[in-house]
């Protein structure tokens, strides 16, 4: 398969093109996918017949949201380590709200949208304002709506989707020819992506990745950095929001919903080659870092490998990728002293300092 | 020229990777599972003892399983009897209420304290949860020791092997001990109460498949987690009996109890090919794998899952072919049942092995109507139906 070298390939002629693949952006990643679909090619050929690939999809359009909100937030120097959480408590508060009643979907999905809201607000002001560093604003927001679920189910969700909930990340459009069915999970990721970038493109978009790349100067150049940060913060939640009615619709309530995720979508947007303690990398490596991490999972399995090796596997990749960056980084070491005179070490916290 | 050395560097590594993914591929997991148990987890001696109890009728009352006890060996209590039960504290150190099974066993063992304190049999009740911390149990138990005001101490140990010392602690401090659910490693408390076991669970289920597929027919097995006994014994025993029958074993998967992996996990093997029979270690998740059917367009395969409620209610809403293997939650019942009796003095079996039944397809309306009112997540036999708080202290959890 050929790669497809999207944004970072700016050079003409396919040495630039080549040279590109190995720089760690988009394009690695894209080559990586490429790579593993191939091998899963190998070893399931009707992998991409359609239906199954479109499983696929509904399966990593979750993944690809989270990423995507991971995404807003890495690069513009932060963490949000509570959407996991986030996705477990708002699953198990809709089940319970809903309890299989068809009219309640739409009020409690506005409901969820609302509490995601909240809790980015939460996240982004606390981080912005009280300038507690985000790794711990998260880490604590996580804990906060762990603990508080446990307490309010007893440790057992109870009530149940309605159909119509379950509808976005069950079915989709169906009698499509050669697809099958058209998940409506892809369509919303697709969406969020294409979204994604023209907001990346926009004055706030720039404002963003200013932010994580230096926001002592972001802020000398008029940006208002608590403003931009607690947004993405929002963003996140948002997108974690959205992927808890994706999963939620994948497969229901269990008491296990959302464990976890918060690592799987940092490693994702990780190895899109998006760099810890932001201003480099774009969603779109963000994205295709979701979609390679789903895929090598997927080829785990067609190699009966149990899936209790997968956290060694993130563990792996997020050393190895956030290791690669900096290598590259090195290169760039001098003029990165002279931007930034005080401490860089510093810079991986992603303090907000004004 | 250092670019190109980092590509070359980065496509030989994945290369090799790759390759030897591709080498190490386990052929047999092509042909099959192994079907050999671990010898680590299975005693072929209680295997044996376990698979005769399931036919062996218990002594007791017919209607209250969880005072019923197969082959006990009654001891005598005497000396534990004490002068005013009504003023007896009851401690009770619980390994944790993490999962809906032990969620639903705590309600009913709260309610169960309930009715014997209305009655005067036991005095107060003290609880202390570990949330399945080693170390805090350990702690929790000392806790319990030091404070001297315990009369009987309820132990449900997390773990078998790092508890045994814990429990050999409280023993010694003369207190009666009573241990449930999971075993140790000691036979120093007054009385062990469980249900049969992990290898009477596993092989119901495992004799259903072998039972209702045709020679020849695949079976996949999907599993919570490696290195729990309860659990690790209802595969092992598994493996024994597809062993010897005609089945096409895929293979297994760990799914950490979690819908959307279950989900996926099964999507992927119908995609490479049929599958006729799902085998679980317990039923968390078992509408999740089935629903993986109805996605991929194929026919419901044979299953077992557990009698938790809301894979009941999907049995008999596609009217499944299906088992309900029990890991019988009334057992939260009977330690506070046998603290009443040894503070009374009477005779407690020394092992109190309680029934274990699947629940099957001529009885599944029946439970599910007596559960009607219940939440999902709910488990069918949890024998609660007789005490006072019912049902609302499990409808309103």
């Amino acid at each position: 398969m050929t790669p497809t070298p999207t944004q970072d390939t700016r050079g003409s002629g396919a040495l630039a093109a080549l040279a590109a693949l190995g720089r760690g952006g988009t394009a690695t990643v894209a080559l990586l996918l490429a790579l593993i679909f191939a091998g899963i090619a190998t070893q399931n050929p009707s992998f991409f017949e359609g239906p199954p690939l479109m499983a696929f999809a509904q399966k990593a359009a979750p993944l690809v949201v989270l990423a995507i909100g991971q995404y807003l937030v890495i690069v513009s120097g932060e963490f949000d380590l509570s959407v996991g959480s986030l996705v477990g408590a708002q699953v198990v508060v809709a089940a319970r709200l809903i309890d299989g009643r068809e009219d309640m979907t739409l009020p409690v999905i506005g409901l969820m949208m609302l509490f995601g809201l909240a809790v980015g607000l939460v996240n982004g002001l606390v981080t912005t304002l009280l300038r507690v560093p985000s790794i711990i604003t998260t880490l604590g927001t996580m804990l906060i709506l762990f603990g508080a679920v446990r307490y309010w189910t007893g440790g057992a969700p109870t009530g149940a989707l309605s159909e119509s909930f379950r509808a976005f990340g069950r079915r989709g459009i169906e009698g499509v020819p050669v697809l099958g069915e058209i998940p409506w999970a892809l369509l919303i990721a697709l969406v969020l992506t294409v979204g994604a970038v023209l907001c990346m493109r926009s004055p706030f978009g720039r404002s963003l990745v200013a932010t994580g790349d230096n926001d002592v100067a972001a802020a000398f150049s008029g940006v208002r950095v608590w403003r931009v940060r607690t947004m993405a913060f929002v963003g996140s939640s948002l997108m974690a929001t959205v992927a808890a009615v994706l999963i939620g619709g994948y497969a229901g309530v269990t008491a296990q919903v959302g464990d976890g995720l918060e690592f799987t979508a940092i490693t994702a947007v990780v190895l899109g080659g998006v760099v810890l303690g932001g201003g480099r990398g774009t969603v779109v490596a963000a994205v295709l870092g979701a979609l390679t991490l789903e895929a090598l999972f997927t080829l785990f399995t067609q190699f009966y490998l149990p899936s209790t090796f997968q956290p060694s596997v993130q563990g792996l990749i997020i050393i190895a990728a956030v290791a690669y960056a900096a290598r590259r980084g090195d290169l760039r070491l001098p003029e990165r002293l002279r931007r930034r005179p005080d401490h860089p070490t510093e810079r991986s916290l992603g303090t907000s300092r004004r | 020229m250092r670019v190109p050395r980092v590509l070359l560097a980065g496509a030989a590594g994945l290369t090799l990777m790759l390759t030897a993914c591709t080498t190490d591929a386990p052929t047999d997991a092509v042909e099959g599972a192994d079907l050999t148990p671990d010898q680590e987890w299975f005693d072929e001696a209680e295997f044996e003892t376990q698979l005769a109890q399931r036919e062996i009728t218990p002594e007791g009352p017919e209607d209250q399983p969880w005072l019923q006890a197969i082959e006990p060996e009654w001891i005598d209590t005497s000396e534990f009897a004490h002068e005013s039960p009504e003023d007896a504290t009851l401690c009770f150190s619980n390994a944790s209420v993490s999962n809906p099974w032990r969620v639903t066993g705590s309600i009913t063992m709260e309610q169960q304290v309930e009715a014997l304190r209305d009655q005067g049999r036991i005095g107060e009740f003290r609880v202390s949860d570990a949330a399945d911390n080693d170390n805090q149990q350990i702690s929790d138990i000392q806790a319990f020791v030091d404070s001297g005001e315990c009369d009987v101490i309820i132990i449900s140990p997390s773990t078998t092997a790092t508890l045994t010392p814990a429990v050999e602690t409280a023993c010694e401090s003369g207190v009666p001990v009573v241990v449930f659910d999971r075993g140790v490693n000691t036979d120093c408390m007054v009385t062990f109460i469980h249900p049969i076991g992990g290898y009477a669970f596993g092989a119901d289920a495992a004799e259903f498949l072998v039972e209702e597929l045709e020679p020849g027919s695949t079976v996949l097995a999907l599993r919570i987690l490696p290195g729990v006994d309860v659990l690790e014994h209802r595969w092992a025993a598994a493996q024994r009996i597809f062993a010897d029958s005609e089945l096409d074993v895929l293979g297994y998967e760990f799914t950490e109890g979690d819908g959307a992996k279950i989900k996926d996990l099964v999507s992927q093997h119908l995609q490479r090919g049929e599958v006729d029979g799902i085998w679980m270690d317990a039923g968390d998740g078992a509408v999740a794998a089935l629903e993986a059917f109805e996605d991929a367009g194929q026919p419901y395969p044979v299953i077992s899952g557990e009698d938790e409620l809301s894979f009941m209610r999907k049995w008999r809403e596609e009217d499944l072919t299906a088992i309900a293997p029990v890991y019988s939650n009334f057992q939260w019942r009977t330690p506070i049942l046998a603290a009443s009796m040894i503070l009374a003095g009477e005779e407690v079996p020394s092992e109190w092995v309680l029934p274990q039944e699947p629940v099957r397809a001529n009885e599944l309306d029946e439970y599910l109507e007596r559960n009607e009112a219940m939440p999902s997540l709910h488990y069918a036999k949890f024998g609660g139906e007789d005490l006072p708080g019912y049902p609302e202290a499990w409808t309103e959890r």
